[in-house]
């Protein structure tokens, strides 16, 4: 099968895809984006997340073939070539990031949280931040930096928003 | 040496990173901008344009003979390149971190569930996947040993045994597993009178379930075979170099033709010491000629890694009316599955550590560890350790209930200190703040009741409670751990570490083997070249065997011995380069220092650019601790240990004690560290080792059924979310060690050991259940 989509903005277009390959796998062995992880493979961890026409979903339980025509969104694309996402930066400036493999999954869910949050006109409090990201497992930081993270994220997102 | 004929997409480079922070600082890492960007190359990241994807055949069975294997129908499946079993492996059989008994694929035997007996290689991972399934294995399936007691033919609590039971012994469900018997190691300790008596006693068994080390990152990597008839292996790993002499050991090739090379690592916690897939990508790549990539998905996971030993402990502490403490027995058995990996040393530390960080004049401890047909158990972060504090401390707990006494108070009057004796005679000649860590918790403002919001009751959302039958308790914990290897074991580093001028910048290289998984040693590598040298400018090479060995990423030992290593290379350049200053300066080398990228002496300034030009000064080192001994194989007794961690935890929670549900509403930590290298990785040490002890208390156990895993996924194994982790308060106390370099100690287990046993006296406090079973499980609560 033939799949076309959009991804960071670039449109892709890959050939000879297998009915059971999930997003997560095109998007890492076909399309050479491998920054979205496999933790799990089974949507229990949410080291896979990625856009999906502007929502987070886990990429291993989306079937190739569901992406057709839609556009994707990953951690790659999240910087530009001179700077990090604020997310980002601050995942590092918390000390959010030890072995990272849980990283581009909540960076990807915690831009949406914050971008949401942001919009309705306040930064998110602990206890959405908590169940926001009660999806993505970290087995390196028992996730205080990660509120941490999330926290001053929101904090220099709605700065420069003003 | 022959180059790789080519380098796999995403193949670790040079670290650079942002550039500034000594020793004591919060400097940043150098690979964060790779994780944050998704451009870090992990083990599953890696990529050849050509390569074959590997997979394995693993036997359904814990138990069973085989009879034959037939790989035809596999090999007649279009697009796959080869299928190996056992008679394709050229060299050693067997190999073992320890004790080389764990075959490369299955010879005649299996022995657990999920071990592997054959491989296939293919151009898609499901062809190869499908292949495996056809092969052909005609089992002749046997009862498995499941019991470590039953294993010993130990029938009763309280008999020593000095080894396994004679065969003639052995009830037909404690078969020999291995030829010399079912024993991998008894340890003894014997101290003071051998028949102690006491005005009170507590007596309790307690059992600690099989924890996962449940990496996120799965078992991956990238082997290359080589024009020279080698192989470039990249793995995510613990210790290169242990890999290394297994493989070559398994393939029959000489070091020179097996070069590892660490690719990016996604935790390891202990559970990437033994080999997984190492030998079986090298196997498949020389076979095809092809690279080939392994990785597993999480289920093969769980077995295709060694999880934390579960343990059964009888513990018998005796104490005066005053809380003295005047005797503790144990015995501890520990489960270590079919193939002996850390067997040994996990018995050493649980034996050796295993009446906790408390003074006692008479001790009888026998420890032992047990071949079973369960799946192999290994190294996880504090192991040994994590098992006996859960005994010991409920002991405590129990003794202070019997006296009378608040719990904290019989810690604090039983407490070692520097100068105390350990229980293998050693004396503790560093600090040991077991008080003030204790007494600064207490010290500790504890948390409001829960507010009256669905969110911050046990069962959550779920709206299993608004609060009536909910309890608040109050638990406390004290750790002690051993860091770096004991026993007697050669435990050294290798760095080597460059400085040179590169464009005009002075510009330090540190190159060891000591693998990086998550925990930040590449910063701290840094941190100690930019304070020993002065120049701000540090590139991490990429970890490989291209230099010698590091040791293990285990033990909490890398910041001590690499960091002592990196530390001692960084001198020796720095003796050089002020000696050259010395000879064109005509200054004497003890006023000379160097700073900021320069030699700097009273009214001088030399840049380096200027004194080296285009010289490189090199120093490569191996570094050791102070030696340790072997403990006398009768009494336990020995210079066992280089160093001692300490941390304790005071944990609250709130239990639903209708439907037995726990919140844990906080955890509060104090550790000594001897000097933070860096702080916010320290904190950051603290709070996941805490979250791995409160999943062990409160959720985390890998079920097993008469040898078969009952849950390999992380929908039914659990590990802590952010929903489960409270807020943390952490205190960090820096007392330094006079023996360690900076006077750091090793930061990684303690808080691991400390934090589960504190969860689980809260519970209690909060249930007035004894609890002497981890992980609690909700029936443990309601008793249904
Ligand atoms: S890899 Fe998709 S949820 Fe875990
Ligand atoms: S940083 Fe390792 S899993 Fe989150």
């Amino acid at each position: 099968m033939r799949l076309t989509c959009t991804v960071n903005g670039t449109e892709q277009q890959v050939d000879d895809v297998w009915e059971g390959e999930s997003l997560l796998y095109v998007l890492r062995e076909r399309m050479g984006l491998p920054g979205s992880k496999n933790a799990c493979e089974q949507g229990e961890c949410g080291s896979c997340t990625v856009y999906l026409d502007g929502t987070p979903v886990c990429s291993c339980l989306v079937a190739a073939g569901q992406a057709e025509g839609r556009e994707v969104g990953t951690v790659e694309g999240m910087a530009t070539d001179e700077a990090l996402h604020p997310v980002q930066q601050a995942f590092l400036d918390a000390g959010a990031v030890q072995c990272g493999f849980c990283t581009p999954g909540l960076l990807v869910a915690t831009d949406d949280l914050v971008t949401r949050s942001l919009a309705a006109g306040a930064p998110p409090e602990d206890a959405e931040i908590r169940e926001a990201l009660a999806g993505n497992l970290c087995r390196c930081t028992g996730y205080e930096k990660i509120l941490d993270a999330v926290k001053l994220a929101a904090t220099r997102m709605s700065e420069s928003a003003r | 040496m022959s180059a790789p004929a080519r380098t796999p997409a995403g193949a670790p480079g040079s670290l650079t990173g942002p550039g500034s922070g000594g020793v004591g600082d919060d400097a940043a890492r150098p690979d964060g901008t790779l994780k944050v960007r998704g451009e870090f190359a992990y083990g599953s990241d890696l990529w050849m344009e050509d390569m074959l994807w590997g997979v394995t055949l693993r036997s359904p069975h814990p138990y069973a003979r085989i009879r034959s294997i037939d790989v035809g129908p596999a090999l007649a499946v279009p697009g796959v390149k080869a299928v190996l079993t056992s008679d394709d492996v050229p060299g050693e059989k067997v190999y073992g971190l320890e004790l080389a008994d764990q075959p490369v694929l299955a010879v005649d035997v299996v022995r657990y569930q999920g071990e592997p007996v054959a491989l296939v290689a293919a151009d898609h991972p499901e062809t190869a996947r499908a292949a495996a399934a056809r092969i052909v294995v005609d089992y002749e399936v046997w009862e498995p040993v499941t019991d470590a007691i039953t294993a010993l033919g130990h029938p009763h609590w309280n008999q020593v045994h000095d080894g396994t039971a004679r065969v003639t012994e052995l009830s037909r469900e404690s078969a020999h597993l291995h030829p010399e018997g079912n024993l991998v190691r008894h340890l003894k300790v014997r101290t003071g009178d051998p028949a102690p008596t006491a005005d009170v006693v507590v007596v309790n068994t307690y059992e600690v379930g099989m924890q996962d080390q449940a990496f996120l990152g799965p078992e991956s990597g990238l082997a290359v075979p080589a024009e020279d008839g080698g192989v470039e292996l990249y793995v995510a790993t613990q210790w290169l170099h242990v890999d290394q002499r297994q493989i070559c050991s398994a393939l029959s090739l000489p070091p020179e033709q097996v070069r590892l090379t660490l690719a990016g690592v996604g935790g390891a916690f202990g559970g990437r010491e033994d080999l997984s897939m190492h030998v079986h990508a090298c196997l498949l790549a020389l076979r095809t000629g092809k690279p080939v990539k392994m990785s597993y998905n999480r289920e093969e996971s769980f077995f295709g890694h060694v999880h934390r030993h579960p343990a059964t402990m009888r513990y018998e502490h005796g104490a005066t009316r005053d809380g003295d403490l005047v005797y503790v027995k144990a015995e501890i058995y520990f489960d270590g599955g079919a193939y002996a990996s850390s067997t040994p040393a996990v018995v050493g530390n649980g034996g050796t550590m295993g009446i906790g960080p408390y003074v006692v004049p008479n001790v009888h401890v026998d420890c032992y560890g047990a071949y079973t047909n369960n799946p192999p158990c290994g190294a996880m972060r504090g192991f040994g350790s994590v098992q006996t504090a859960f005994a010991y401390e409920s002991q405590m707990d129990a003794l202070a209930a019997e006296l009378g006494m608040d719990p904290v108070e019989l810690r604090c009057r039983n407490a070692m200190e520097q100068g105390s004796k350990a229980i293998t005679g050693q004396v503790i000649d560093s600090p040991a703040p077991v008080v003030e860590l204790l007494r600064r918790l207490e010290a500790m403002p504890l948390p409001g009741a829960a507010p009256d919001d669905l969110r911050h009751m046990p069962g959550g959302v779920s709206n299993t409670t608004h609060g009536e039958g909910v309890r608040r308790g109050i638990g406390y914990a004290v750790s002690y751990k051993n860091v770096a290897f004991s026993e007697g074991f050669d435990d050294y580093s290798t760095a080597r570490v460059r400085l040179e001028v590169v464009g005009g910048e002075p510009t330090v290289t540190v190159h060891t083997a000591a693998a990086e998984v998550g925990q930040g040693l590449v910063t701290v590598e840094q941190q100690i070249a930019r304070t020993e040298l002065g120049v701000d400018r540090v590139v991490v090479a990429p970890k490989d065997t291209q230099v010698g060995s590091a040791g293990s990423t285990s033990a909490s030992r890398q910041t001590y011995v690499t960091g002592g290593a990196v530390k001692a290379a960084c001198e020796a350049v720095r003796g050089r380069v002020l000696e050259r200053a010395a000879a064109t300066t005509g200054r004497p080398v003890g006023e000379l220092r160097l700073f900021d990228g320069a030699v700097v002496a009273d009214g001088l300034e030399l840049p380096l650019a200027e004194l080296l030009g285009d010289d490189a000064v090199e120093e490569t080192l191996e570094w050791r601790h102070r030696p340790t001994e072997a403990i006398d194989p009768e009494t336990g007794q020995g210079f066992a240990h280089v160093q001692y961690a300490f941390s304790a935890h005071r944990a609250v929670v709130d239990v639903d004690t209708e439907l037995g549900l726990v919140k844990v509403v906080e955890m509060a930590c104090t550790q000594d560290v001897g000097k933070a290298i860096n702080p916010q990785a320290v904190v950051g040490q603290i709070q996941g080792g805490t979250a791995q002890g409160l999943g062990l208390a409160v959720m985390e156990e890998i079920l097993i059924k008469d040898g078969r895993v009952q849950n390999p996924s992380f929908t039914d194994y659990l590990i802590p979310t952010i929903l489960d982790m409270p807020p943390m308060r952490i205190e960090i106390l820096e007392y330094a060690d006079p023996h360690a370099p900076y006077g750091l100690r090793g930061v990684g287990e303690a808080p691991n050991i400390s934090s589960g046993p504190a969860v689980l006296a809260a519970i209690r406090q909060a249930t007035g259940l004894p609890l002497t079973r981890v992980p609690v499980r909700p029936e443990h609560l309601t008793g249904t």
